[in-house]
């Protein structure tokens, strides 16, 4: 199981961002081994449909859960058509860490 | 840039793709977009017979804006039945409801696709769980 959180910085303390298609990183996390891999958002100055191009790297990468604090209408769609479960979480006050230490 | 639209919650998407009217003797004409929220406020406000202030609620709406989608519904079923034109229900800004669910214990949402065989919260795996749309 392949999860990914929005984030906005790079490593475990940085705050939660809760967008999903401009955040400027992504946590990759693995939830059999723990591990967890940082990446930039590319498309985070996209013109239009950011949302969009997440989406196919996240199918890309295999992922099955995205956590952020909202979806665009057209990550909606796409992330239901590919049976990817959205988890929003309402507040940034957390941590990346904060939310990996609730999923497990 | 204008504001994006909230989506409208839809209980229930219409059990119809359209209708077409018969026994008409001008061709073929062009067809009016029933949207699903439209359908979803002509439902709530004419069929259950609710205040729109109660509809709008449900719907997670103003109820100002309620009433403008209600009024656009209203207007696109005329035209169809004096202009002669088909109905046909096209999906607009709505967001179906069943598929979202809240966690009570974290009050996180989150979305349950059918390749999914345990029903907890995804996030802190409590089994209190509900339905948005029973939120209300």
């Amino acid at each position: 199981m392949k999860t990914i959180i929005s984030s906005s910085g790079k490593g475990l303390e940085s705050p939660f961002d809760l967008r999903f298609g401009r955040a400027s990183w992504f946590c990759l996390l693995d939830e059999e081994t723990g591990k967890t891999r940082f990446f930039q958002n590319e498309y985070k100055n996209e013109f239009q449909g950011a949302g969009g191009k997440v989406v196919e790297k996240v199918v890309e990468l295999g992922v099955t859960k995205v956590i952020s604090g909202d979806f665009g209408p057209k990550a909606k769609e796409l992330l239901d058509r590919f049976n990817i479960q959205m988890v929003i979480i309402p507040d940034d006050s957390q941590t990346i860490a904060d939310i990996i230490a609730k999923l497990k | 840039m204008p504001r994006r639209k909230r989506l409208r919650k839809v209980v229930a998407p219409p059990g119809f793709k359209g209708f077409r009217p018969y026994g008409n003797r001008h061709g073929k004409r062009d067809h009016v977009e029933l949207l699903y929220e439209e359908y979803e406020a002509i439902k709530l406000a004419d069929y259950d017979l609710m205040k729109h202030q109660e509809a709008s609620k449900l719907m997670g709406v103003s109820r100002p804006t309620f009433a403008r989608i209600y009024e656009s519904a209203r207007r696109k079923m005329a035209s169809a039945l004096v202009e002669i034109r088909e109905i046909r229900s096209v999906f607009g800004n709505a967001a179906l409801d069943k598929s979202w669910f809240i966690c009570n214990a974290c009050h996180a949402r989150f979305t349950m696709p059918s390749t999914l065989k345990h029903f907890n919260c995804p996030l802190c795996k409590s089994e209190f769980i509900n339905p948005i749309n029973s939120e209300q």
